[in-house]
């Protein structure tokens, strides 16, 4: 029998957060701890989580896990649970809006804020604008990346200062549209994040390479910014 | 892009460079204090204030004086935007910081060129 300690949290009914166990039978299977969401679902229909495609393509179901940030639906209770235990949590740092639903509305800003969309100023070519492979293989390891916000809610510096520091998710975005071969406006990218916090706030502590579900790697992607910025300002 | 007026260098890219920068000067002087101390035996004060008449020592040491304030600047700076919320009590602090570093300025130019 696994016991799931899961947060819940109701603005509307509860004066402060707590901490609710359940028991669940997982017939001995490893199912996934999405899987174990739904069963707890089933004992009360009250608890509420955000899932949708359950197969770590939406993003939508990223949260704590024993103390790890990942996405539920890809993640076997065999990798997570220690002496049939789980301690599920909603993602560290951002505001709930119940139980293990947070307010996004931060990270999303951020996202926005680094122009996650190509800018070139040249006249469009008739029907696409085209791209050599090599230059297209510099844009693998960054453009998988499906905003479930494990990484950049796993990080310290996005938690002190989440409207300063556009965290890990967007500065892998950042570089990915810095690197591409058919955006023009580099330089005007690279002016918006010369400050202290932007980029710079980043300690390279890597909780954001130990927790992405997609196994990318955000910290040398920043590494990268860094070296554009120095290449450009020297 | 996020403004400043209370960090070092006003660009984030010059403060991280110079955190740096200062890091080294300070790791070299390191090494050449510890090694003055163990290649030096029976020192005693006439040999010390003889090591500091010599002008290239005191460019060294006053750059690894600058070099102090510099990194402890940029770092304090750091740390008190990430723990220190409330806007009067961060900027007493990084006031009292940088009160501080410049007094070891100063005192280092005393101590250096002094009598």
């Amino acid at each position: 029998m696994l016991v799931v300690s899961v947060y819940r949290y109701n603005p509307e009914k509860d004066s402060a957060p707590y901490m609710q166990e359940f028991n669940i039978d997982t017939k001995g299977a490893d199912v996934m701890v999405l899987d174990v969401l739904s069963m707890i679902k089933e004992q009360d229909n009250t608890f509420a989580y955000r899932r949708s495609c359950r197969e770590g393509v939406c993003g939508s179901d990223g949260m704590n896990m024993n103390g790890k940030n990942g996405l539920a639906c890809i993640t076997p209770l065999s990798e997570v649970v220690t002496a049939d235990k789980l301690v599920i949590r909603p993602l560290p740092g951002l505001p709930v809006i119940r139980d293990l639903v947070v307010d996004m509305s931060l990270f999303y800003k951020q996202y926005e804020r680094i122009k996650p969309y190509l800018l070139n100023d040249t006249p469009a070519p008739a029907i696409e604008r085209l791209q050599a492979p090599e230059d297209r293989d510099k844009l693998d390891g960054l453009y998988e990346c499906i905003l479930c916000a494990c990484c950049s809610t796993a990080c310290p510096s996005f938690w002190w200062n989440p409207d300063k520091f556009v965290g890990p998710s967007g500065l892998l975005q950042a570089y990915r549209f810095l690197i591409d071969s058919r955006d023009t406006q580099t330089r005007e990218r690279l002016s918006e994040l010369d400050d202290p916090f932007s980029v710079f706030r980043c300690r390279g502590i890597m909780n954001c390479v130990s927790v992405c579900p997609k196994g990318l790697n955000p910290t040398k992607a920043i590494g990268h910014i860094r070296d554009m910025l120095l290449r450009n300002a020297t | 892009m996020v403004t400043n007026v209370t960090n070092f260098g006003r660009s984030g890219l010059s403060d991280w460079l110079l955190q740096r920068f200062s890091a080294v000067v300070l790791a070299l002087y390191s090494v050449f204090i510890v090694g003055y101390f163990l290649t030096t035996s029976d020192l005693d004060y006439a040999q010390w204030s003889g090591f500091f008449q010599q002008t290239w020592v005191r460019i060294f040491t006053f750059l690894t004086i600058l070099s102090i304030a510099a990194h402890a600047w940029i770092g304090l700076w750091t740390i008190s935007t990430d723990y220190i919320k409330p806007t009067g009590i961060r900027f007493v602090f990084q006031a009292v910081c940088n009160l501080a570093l410049f007094t070891y300025v100063v005192w280092g130019v005393q101590v250096l060129w002094g009598a």
